[in-house]
């Protein structure tokens, strides 16, 4: 029981990170493409300003908490996918820099090259976030002494990559969505109008992501065993369809809320599939490392139980209050302040 | 070279270099809560300038504190999968507690305060950069409780393969953990110090802002002097007493290394120990002498920089010197982490895993690839901060 408490929970951190780093790579995704002047580009940065550090915090939190409480599936996870990871946390290192360092020289050549580092730094994360966790749904090769059959390569496979490219547009509408949110004027008309362009592939992206589930993945098994856990997918959809609602009537703030939804869904629609392996191995089904051979003891999950029934709502509530003192939309006065990006 | 050697020296690179940032971290968050509370209660700008000045050169460093923390954690499970199985347990859970108690803290304040001056009360930004410190402190402690743990496990059984959970208490109030935690937060505090001694040195020198710089000057040589001279009873053990050692050094191995003062009599002290057992003496060795002498210049400097701290313009050579001991806390902590590191060889958790048992089932080869990313990316990540950092601190608060 308690170690399946501990997997909803892996599941719900990686939820919450989705949904707030998930606008960070959203917008760095949507840079090049979003921003035309000057302004409109540290627009985007200060979009992201007070957020998106406490954001990847979620992800430090999702990994020390795979650590603490499933030990066995922190080693074998991250030993095996050891190259995507790396690539994965380079990536983010320049991503933080550049928001520090863009406007430290003042200097056209030198912001282009953080501009640079700040789609790449979120490009791919997106994207390998979305081929790692295909590959998880799929199970990789591991053998029953955690040692990996693979390689980089073998992980771009066809499922792997759509659910890249699936997870890449998921965070770019919301990451759209986002910078509707913050901006006025024509970034704001632009970001609802790449909204609208993002909306309909995101939709095909899910779709057909679904339908490969089937093929490629048993997912669905645990699905047909527990029929309540399709409202899982079925949420996903829904909120994906209403987030089209609103944003035809140009209500960012709520399509965004129904795109969170959506990411939480999606998570949850994966990871209860996978129930109970963390880290199912595609070489054979006794290799994959499970809740029950996973799992720490029963004392250090308790004892974490207690940490993160107290400190994540407590967290969640003073992120929540950061939220709503900096929701406000950037103005030129933001921009001009000597602590902006 | 092996894995092992190739992922022992990825980890140093990743250790090593995060702790570059680590320092100044804690140590100037406290001064610059400590400006702000004097700007809060007396309303005198100049307090309110030297914390958004000291606080650009903060934001600087703390950037890549941050990332570099973040693939040090994830390292555990890419390089060293077969110890975080074996110790998860244990050491995972105090990662976990660290991220949740403290990173969240001191990240999502740091935010407040950065982009709050004009938009939450005073009060609130106080607490702000003051939740900050206390988390940046508070982080320190977690993850040195689990280096402690490594240096010295307590509270555990083995039981299914694995180090378990035995004790949750006799974790928290490991002896060894608490000596170097206090150890390392005084060298932080007083790295800090001296960071701010000779950025306000050097522009004293050159009479620029005097008024800025004397406050920030004797601010920060009343700290660094409080810091450096509990650090030196701490750090720089008495011969004739083991006391002192034994509280920073809590390895046998270490110890027995530690008591003699040159390097062949050492052997001897270690003479107890099966060979295999023994770490590289002369490395360690060394960097414990170059701790330990630099440790014994520290109060002497800071010392002349309280005494003289109402006439430094009489004093140039006080200015002129204190630009140039900025390094050297650092070179300090970095030996003391060796000693710390390699003392510990060849144990990865002392008398229980081997470091040669501990490395992740990877190949050599995809070790090496990454050990040269980190190469390159970490000294051109280095080089771009020492720049800016440099740059901000010339240009001073008029910028």
């Amino acid at each position: 029981m308690l170690e399946t408490i501990w997997f909803v929970l892996w599941g719900l951190l990686w939820a919450i990170y989705f949904v707030l780093d998930g606008f960070d790579f959203g917008m760095g995704t949507l840079l090049p493409f979003a921003a035309r002047t000057e302004a409109e580009r540290r627009t985007i940065y200060n979009a992201a300003g007070p957020f998106w550090d406490g954001n990847e915090v979620w992800l430090i939190t999702a990994g020390g908490v795979t650590f603490a409480a499933f030990p066995k599936a922190y080693a074998v996870m991250f030993s095996a996918l050891y190259a995507p990871l790396l690539i994965l946390l380079f990536a983010l290192i320049f991503r933080a820099v550049s928001f520090e360092f863009r406007n430290k020289i003042d200097s056209p050549g030198w912001r282009k090259v953080w501009d640079a580092f700040q789609f790449l730094g979120n490009f791919l994360p997106a994207l390998l976030f979305g081929v790692a966790f295909a590959n998880l749904f799929m199970g990789i090769p591991v053998d029953g002494d955690g040692v990996y059959h693979g390689n980089l390569l073998k992980l771009l496979n066809l499922y792997g990559l759509l659910g890249g490219v699936f997870f890449v547009l998921m965070f770019a509408l919301h990451g759209a969505l986002w910078m509707g949110i913050k901006s006025t004027g024509e970034l704001h008309d632009r970001a609802v109008a790449l909204a609208r362009g993002i909306w309909p592939l995101l939709l095909c992206a899910a779709l057909a992501f679904l339908a490969a589930t089937a093929v490629y993945t048993n997912l669905y098994g645990n699905y047909l065993r527990v029929p309540p856990l399709l409202v899982f997918p079925i949420l996903a959809v829904a909120s994906l369809l209403t987030s089209r609602f609103f944003i035809a009537s140009n209500s960012v703030g709520m399509a965004w809320v129904c795109n969170a939804v959506f990411i939480v869904c999606v998570t949850f629609f994966g990871v209860f599939g996978m129930y109970p392996a963390l880290l199912p191995s595609s070489m054979d089904p006794a290799f994959s490392v499970t809740i029950a051979n996973g799992a720490s003891s029963p004392l250090t999950l308790k004892i974490m139980l207690t940490v993160v029934v107290i400190f994540v709502p407590l967290v969640l509530a003073y992120q929540g209050w950061v939220y709503s003192v900096f929701t406000h939309k950037i103005t030129d006065e933001d921009l001009e302040d000597e602590h902006a990006y | 070279m092996d894995v092992v050697m190739l992922s022992r020296l990825q980890f140093a690179v990743a250790v090593f270099f995060h702790f570059i940032f680590v320092p100044l971290t804690l140590g100037l968050s406290v001064l610059i809560a400590v400006m702000q509370t004097i700007y809060y209660r007396t309303g005198n700008e100049t307090y309110k300038r030297m914390a958004k000045f000291w606080g650009k050169l903060f934001l600087i460093n703390f950037t890549l504190g941050v990332v570099t923390g973040i693939t040090l954690e994830f390292q555990f499970g890419t390089n060293w999968s077969r110890y975080s199985e074996y110790v998860g347990d244990i050491f995972g859970s105090l990662l976990a507690i660290e991220a949740t108690l403290a990173f969240f803290l001191e990240s999502t304040f740091l935010a407040v305060w950065v982009f709050g001056w004009e938009r939450v009360s005073k009060k609130v930004h106080l607490f702000a950069i003051w939740a900050v410190a206390f988390a940046s402190n508070l982080s320190g402690l977690w993850i040195i409780l689990a280096n402690g743990w490594m240096q010295n496990p307590v509270g555990y059984v083995i039981r299914n393969n694995r180090a378990e959970l035995d004790n949750f208490l006799t974790v928290l109030s490991n002896p060894y953990a608490w000596g170097q935690f206090f150890h390392n937060l005084f060298a932080a505090w007083m790295l800090a110090g001296f960071f701010v001694l000779g950025i306000s040195a050097w522009h004293l020198l050159r009479r620029n802002e005097e008024d800025f710089f004397n406050r920030s000057f004797k601010l920060a040589a009343g700290f660094t002097t409080q810091k450096s001279a509990p650090m030196y009873l701490l750090a720089v053990p008495d011969e004739s007493a083991e006391g002192n050692a034994i509280q920073v050094f809590g390895i046998p191995g270490v110890l027995s290394l530690l008591a003699f003062n040159d390097p062949s009599a050492e052997v001897k002290g270690l003479k107890d120990f099966p060979k295999e057992d023994r770490p590289p003496v002369l490395l360690t060795f060394l960097n414990f002498r170059v701790m330990v002498g630099l440790g014994t210049l520290f109060p002497l400097l800071a010392g002349a920089a309280f005494l003289f701290r109402n006439r430094l313009q009489d004093k140039p050579w006080l200015l002129k010197a204190l630009p140039w001991a900025i390094p050297l806390p650092y070179i300090a902590i970095m030996a003391g982490w060796a000693v710390a590191e390699i003392g510990r060889q060849p144990w990865i958790v002392y008398g229980m895993m081997r470091t040669t048992d501990a490395v992740s089932p990877v190949p050599a080869s995809s070790v090496a690839v990454s050990l040269l990313a980190f190469g390159a990316v970490y000294t051109l990540l280095g080089v771009l901060d020492i720049y800016l950092l440099r740059k901000y601190a010339r240009k001073g608060p008029a910028a």
